[in-house]
């Protein structure tokens, strides 16, 4: 793999290819016009990459899609100047803006399984774009697409064009559709979060394969992310958005080393939040060899032993697929264990979600990844903390409304949310709620899947403080099922590494973090993309070894 | 905007909320919105509704009552101002008949439509949640009363258990319910499978809280339209069985069987065109009916963009 990048310095690469000039874009929602860009200046030279990052809700997307002189329906583009290549996109036509589009201009979307054509083979849509547009013959394409997926690294270039989009990993999916944006060989691609989707150990294979074909091309490319880490891999230079509105500007290593803005500092210094670990022998939940299938098919744990300290935290950690997330339904009850037991403060703990007895089910909790579908949409916050507070605590009228206020209070929010819907809050909010509703049932033990993964850095922040407050002012004990590294420096005590179904190691954060490493462990800290702009480079570099 | 905070507060958060709106301002949106034939098809059936409702204080007569002189609709029109639509073959008021009619037709209708959500909705709640072998066993039960045209089924049950009212009610609700039982089962599967019903679950709560609370509100709106739609089906089932015969039973006024009374003199429709009337007027009631609930169910399915399976 070259290192391109380190001769010729970032940031200076031939002349302009897009300029965007106070762009104005107006969106649709709840019956009303809202301003989602509020006059935002963006300019690509030929061959540099544009990271583009901010909250979701930032416009960023937007953005990337105006730069494209498209809006999505809902929007409109209300003012500003687009010239892509001397061209006038705000000017032309429809008709000419789709000649552009797949042939000059690329797209690749966050979520490749859902934008690829599952009656179609893989090969067919990589070059359809290219030959409808007539950039090349369908053969010559087909010939090139083989060429991409080898230069992309997929498994077998020859053969898995012929696959359909359901027998290849979302990894691979993902850079498919890379090669089929780079297909015509356009001037720019623009990369919707396009890994944001993937495990960490796979992200790292797609951002390589991605970075090494826009080198090899020379492509210009925005690149669109909520993760700073992947920005500093990835762009030349880094724009930050926050309201629609530009926050600041600067070539990569200037921006991540010394940022202007408070707000942009503040996204800095998120991942600097680290409890110090402290152990403990108090045993509050003692899995012992538990074994567990769905139905009758593959067993999907095997013969998996965790310890959980009272009042600590236990990260579980693993890519997807490794059976973190039925550990927990196996310890709720919801996926009774094959063989193996559970103690639970030194009690066996029932195994059928259905025999527990109502102060078995108040002690464990649980909070989800997604709070949005974990409320009932049509139940008040109110209604929502309330309910376990009635069922398992028989509180009723103003004593309830009273603990509910509370509860509200010690979330950080205040008394007038009871009477919100969730769909009246938003993301981090609704986490919080999520949080308040298992604390209502005061638990000895919070089991929390995956409970940051869906919110923005700084909202990230906001939670992982709360729980750390909460845990110590209430001495609860949590599970805490991640895949983000970040979060489990941010917030545990001991960590359980998992992969395929089994335990790789459990320990206290220091032993698991530091070295000497597991192989799988180093493997999974390996992939966790820092904020070095250069640690692609030396992951490449390692590898490259191997 | 520049002048945003830059510390975080999780009571300030912003992010993409939704207006907080009561119920009424949102019906309020809803309703400007509405288009023409959703605005006529509501005035239509508020206006059948208040004729049903008031029917005893409307009617100029009782829906029974024989008029001596009999008079017969061709002689009477304009020539006798006491009866507007003229008297049937036996003598009894048409516009009498026809707001008594209303009454009864639709309130069995309605109360039919009623009885077979409450069955095939809560059988179709517990299939959902229940996804083993009672959801078999209800299922394959459902394809089975589905399976015989139901028109031809509801004629030899009626005629088993004999033309009455309830078991008219009961027959039809009992077969209409098995459409129901499909819709509310596969909306209700889409629900089941979210994050809130499996922390009811872990909660410890019932079968029944969950259904109620949990996941009906939540399948709310394809189920209000689809009892719309069902309402105008059940409607007609009982116009038709009326017609043949074997629904409403005489005295009682309905609209089906005044049809089927009316129609014997639509053969002499050339030499008088009023003879039409007595059975025209309530095919038309009927007709008109189910026009204005569908308009209503399909401004309403257009809005919530739901299912519909028919």
């Amino acid at each position: 793999m070259s290192n391109n990048s380190e001769q010729t310095p970032r940031g200076e690469k031939g002349d302009i290819l897009l300029e965007m000039k106070d762009i104005r874009i107006d969106g649709l929602s709840d019956e009303r016009w809202h301003q989602i860009i509020k006059g935002v200046n963006l300019t690509l030279k030929r061959g540099e990459v544009l990271g583009l990052i901010g909250e979701s809700g930032a416009g960023k997307s937007t953005l990337g899609k105006a730069s494209m002189g498209y809006a999505q329906p809902g929007c409109k583009i209300k003012s500003g100047s687009i010239m892509f290549d001397g061209m006038d996109l705000m000017a032309a036509t429809e008709a000419e803006k789709r000649a552009l589009w797949g042939s000059r201009i690329a797209y690749v979307a966050q979520s490749a399984a859902a934008s690829f054509n599952p009656a179609h083979r893989l090969i067919d849509q990589t070059v359809e774009a290219t030959v409808d547009h007539g950039v090349s013959t369908d053969a010559a394409a087909r010939k090139d697409a083989v060429e991409l997926y080898e230069s992309l690294t997929l498994p077998n270039p020859d053969a898995i064009g012929d696959r359909y989009p359901h027998q290849v990993s979302g990894g691979q999916l993902q850079r498919v559709m890379t090669a089929m944006a780079m297909s015509p060989r356009p001037d720019l691609i623009i990369f919707d979060e396009p890994t944001t989707a993937l495990d960490v150990t796979t992200q790292v294979d797609v951002l390589l394969s991605m970075r090494s074909i826009v080198e090899k091309f020379n492509t210009a490319a925005i690149y669109i992310t909520h993760d700073l880490a992947v920005v500093a891999q990835m762009a030349d230079r880094i724009k930050v958005l926050r309201y629609g509105e530009e926050v600041e500007e600067a070539v990569t290593n200037e921006m991540l080393t010394n940022p202007t803005q408070d707000y942009t500092k503040s996204l800095w210094s998120v991942r600097a939040l680290e409890k110090p670990e402290a152990p403990s022998e108090d045993i509050i939940l003692d899995v012992k060899g538990v074994d567990a299938a769905y139905g009758a098919g593959v067993k999907v744990l095997q013969d998996v032993s965790i310890k959980v300290p009272r009042g600590r935290t236990v990260s579980i950690v693993g890519e997807s697929g490794s059976g973190k997330s039925t550990t927990a339904r196996v310890i709720t009850g919801l996926l009774p264990p094959m063989a193996g037991s559970i103690e639970f403060n030194g009690e066996p703990l029932t195994p059928v979600l259905k025999d527990r007895s109502k102060d078995e089910l108040r002690r464990i909790q649980m909070i989800y990844q997604m709070a949005d579908t974990a409320m009932n949409p049509k139940q008040t916050v109110g209604e929502i903390i309330g309910r376990p507070l009635e069922f398992y605590h028989n509180m009723s009228g103003g004593t309830r409304e009273a603990r509910v206020n509370e509860l509200l209070e010690m979330i950080e929010l205040d008394a007038s949310f009871a009477d919100r819907l969730p769909s009246e809050l938003s993301g981090g909010q609704k986490q919080r709620i999520c949080i308040a509703r298992a604390l209502a049932a005061e638990p000895e033990l919070i089991i929390c899947d995956e409970v940051t993964s869906a919110l923005d850095q700084i909202v990230q922040e906001g939670i992982l403080k709360l729980l750390l407050r909460l845990q110590k002012e209430l001495n609860i004990t949590y599970i805490f099922i991640t895949h983000d590294i970040a979060v489990v420096k941010a917030i545990s005590d001991e960590i359980v590494v998992m992969y395929q179904g089994g335990v790789v190691e459990q320990g206290l954060k220091s032993n698991v973090l530091e070295p000497p490493y597991k192989d799988y462990t180093q493997l999974l800290l390996e992939s966790v993309p820092e904020m070095d702009p250069t640690w692609l480079d030396k992951i490449a570099e390692n590898r490259g070894v191997e | 905007m520049s002048k945003q905070e830059q510390t975080y507060s999780a009571a300030g958060e912003v992010g993409q909320i939704v207006t907080k709106r009561s119920w009424w301002e949102r019906a309020k949106i809803a309703l400007r919105k509405a288009p023409v034939s959703a605005w006529f098809g509501m005035i239509v059936i508020a206006f059948y509704a208040f004729v049903a409702i008031f029917a005893q204080v409307l009617a100029p007569y009782g829906e029974a009552d024989v008029f001596s002189k009999a008079d017969l609709p061709w002689a009477s029109l304009g020539g006798d101002e006491a009866h507007i639509f003229g008297t049937d073959q036996i003598g009894r008021d048409v516009l009498s008949r026809l707001i008594y009619g209303a009454q009864n037709t639709i309130g069995i209708a309605l109360i039919t439509t009623l009885l077979s959500f409450f069955i095939g909705g809560a059988l179709g709640l517990v299939a959902a949640i229940n996804r083993a072998w009672l959801d078999q066993l209800l299922s394959r039960g459902v394809d089975v009363l589905m399976s015989i045209p139901s028109l031809i089924f509801a004629l030899m049950l009626l005629s088993i258990f004999g033309s009455s009212i309830p078991s008219l009610i009961m027959i039809i609700a009992v077969l209409d319910s098995t459409r129901v039982f499909r819709l509310t089962r596969s909306v209700a599967a889409n629900v089941v499978v979210m994050d809130y019903v499996e922390a009811a679950r872990l909660r410890g709560e019932g079968l029944s809280w969950i259904m109620r609370r949990e996941i009906l509100p939540n399948i709310m709106p394809p189920l209000v339209a689809e009892f719309g739609l069902r309402f105008s089906f059940v409607f007609l089932t009982i116009a038709a069985l009326s017609f043949l015969g074997l629904g409403i039973q005489p005295p009682t006024a309905d609209w089906g069987s005044m049809v089927r009374d009316g129609s014997r003199f639509i053969q002499f429709v050339k030499f008088d065109w009023t003879l039409a009337l007595p059975s025209l007027l309530p095919a038309g009631a009927v007709a008109l009916l189910t026009v204005a609930v569908n308009f209503v169910v399909d401004w309403f399915l257009h809005k919530t963009s739901g299912l519909r399976d028919e």
